[in-house]
This record gives structure tokens, sequence and C-alpha cells, in this order.
């Protein structure tokens, strides 16, 4: 299901079904997820790849126009790319180790160590957690400095010139204030 | 943007309930699945469905991005002052267990804590990017 939307996805032109065929994408992957005992990743996956960036596309969208233009340009380069790509991934996963199998090398590592100490050294039930927030506690300080960096970014590009209270003021709103009135009203 | 009465009614049904969610998630992550960033970002779509549904000059009237700029920062002054305060109690930086007298307890708080300040910044960060792109629009 996952190859068939992600298929649909390529073949389609209309960006706003794509769009859509992206979050249904998401939401196809959350729950593979769930099968995979990753219910963290799972709700994350659904909240952000099927909730909130399709919105942040969609409003994009809105202010581009929904058509994709159409590309004079050859595809041969890119398609060899991905194929290329695609084989070598394929064919490195014929070196890994099979699904849950106990010997595979990432849980011959840490993993032990953190399945063992962690009851008596954290005592928290959920162990995805005091992994992230304890014993990887400055990996998860980096990645919320990301998120604000990326806030950060994103404000210093778009901005935000109208804030609520102060919408009438602006020159804008200014021209119609009638507008805004009856809205409230 | 036209508004669905149908839309908006449930929106509204729904809304304390994904907000009610998100604090769940939060609060709860150190026991069940979740934590400060699915918490932030459920709360961010809390509020986004509430903007859609019911008009973006409502939501940013609940929750103003002058509120939120500061809390962008808060967020990530918490998680980093959770460390300081782990340093002043004479232990590494990010280590929690110093933070109570028993060690368990210390990891307890620290991590609530340091939860707490990354749903903060996810969920404010998540609402101004939304908050830019729809300004963006009219």
């Amino acid at each position: 299901m996952l190859v068939a939307t992600a298929t649909a996805a390529l073949w389609i032109r209309s960006l706003f079904a794509v769009t859509m065929l992206f979050s249904i994408y998401s939401l196809l992957a959350a729950s593979l997820f769930i099968t995979l005992d990753a219910v963290d990743v799972a709700f994350t996956e659904a909240a952000v790849g099927a909730g909130i960036s399709t919105v942040l596309v969609l409003t994009t969208l809105a202010r581009t126009g929904y058509r994709q233009r159409l590309r004079a340009q050859s595809v041969a380069l890119p398609m060899t790319v991905v194929i290329v790509t695609g084989a070598v991934l394929i064919w490195g996963t014929a070196d890994m180790p099979r699904f849950g199998d106990p010997l595979a090398p990432v849980h011959q590592h840490v993993a032990p160590r953190y399945i063992e100490d962690s009851p008596h050294e954290i005592g928290m039930p959920n162990m995805v957690t005091s992994i992230l927030a304890s014993y990887r506690g400055f990996d998860t300080l980096g990645e919320t400095a990301v998120i604000f960096t990326a806030g950060v970014g994103v404000l210093a590009l778009l901005g935000i010139r109208r804030r609520a209270p102060t919408r009438a003021q602006s020159p804008e709103d200014a021209s119609r204030p009638s507008e805004s009135e009856s809205e409230h009203g | 943007m036209d508004k669905d009465e149908i839309i908006g009614v449930i929106a509204k049904l729904l809304f304390p309930f994904i907000l009610l969610f998100a604090l769940y998630v939060q609060f709860h992550g150190d026991f069940g699945p979740g934590g400060g960033f699915q918490a932030g970002v459920i709360f961010a779509a809390g509020i986004i469905l509430y903007a859609l549904a019911v008009g973006l000059e409502h939501a940013m009237a609940l929750v103003p991005p002058a509120l939120l700029r500061p809390l962008m920062a808060i967020g990530v002054l918490i998680y980093g002052g959770v460390g300081l305060l782990g340093m002043l109690r004479g232990g590494h930086y990010l280590n929690y267990s110093v933070l109570a007298h028993d060690p368990l307890h210390g990891q307890h708080y620290g991590i609530l804590f340091v939860e707490l300040g990354v749903g903060i910044t996810v969920a404010s960060v998540m609402l101004m990017i939304f908050y830019a792109f729809m300004a963006r629009l009219d």
C-alpha cells in the first residue's frame, strides 16, 4: 500500500491530490511503525507527517497554485540516479540481519545495558523516554535547539507582520475596517 | 476561507479533547508512549484545527503570536536550566540524579521538566510556523 500511494503521488499532476496522498502515506507509515511496536515514532509520524506538514503544504499551495508545470527536460539522468541508489540500498539490505534477530549487532551494543539498568537507574516504565531524556539528554537538547532555530528561521524569512490585537491598526486592514468588525459581530 | 458550520461545531467539540490528550501525552510520557515532542505537536495540531475550522483571528486571539514568541525560547531555556541546576547541585550538566535526595526521584523530576521544555518549544514553534504561513495568505 505504501508503494502504491508513493507511485500514485509520482503520476498525479494535481499538487492538491499529491499532498493528500502524502498525508495518507504518512498515516500508513505510522501504522507500519505500530506493527513494529514503535508507538512513540508512530505518534510523531501521525501528528507531524499526516497532520501538521499536510496543513503547511496546503497553505503553501493556496499561495502558489495547484497545478504542476510540465518540465521540458529529460528525466533520464534523475531516473538513473534514483534507480542506482535504490538498487544499492536494496543490495545493502541483503547483508542486514533478519528482522527481530536477537543476535543482531544493534541488540548487542548498548541496548542490553539500557534494558537491564534503566529500571533501577531511572525507574521509568517507558524506556524510550528515559533513554531520550536522560541517557541521551544532550541529543534531545540539541534537537530542541534545532526546532527553536527552525522557528526563528521561518519567522526571520516570513515574519508575522500583523498581530491579532493590533490587526485594525495595520495599513491593509485600516482601509477596510467594516469587514473585520462584521466578522466578530 | 469559507467556514462550514458542521465542521466548526465538530472542531469545537473535538478541540478541548485534543488539548487534554496533548497534556496527557505530555505528563504521562514517562509511563506510556509519548513525551514532550509528541505532546507539543498534538497541542499545536489542536490549535491549528481550531484556526482552520473557526477562523485564524479567533485562534490568534486565543494563543497570540506575541505570547508564543517568548515561549519558543522559554522551552529551550527550561531544558538548559534543568541541566544547569544539576551542575549547581554538584553533578554533571544534565545529570538529573542530584536534583532530589533520591536519585530516582531526581531523574523523575529532571525528565518531567525537560520534557515540559521540549513540549513548550515544539508547540509554540509549530504554531508560529503555521501562523507565519497563514499570515502570508491574506
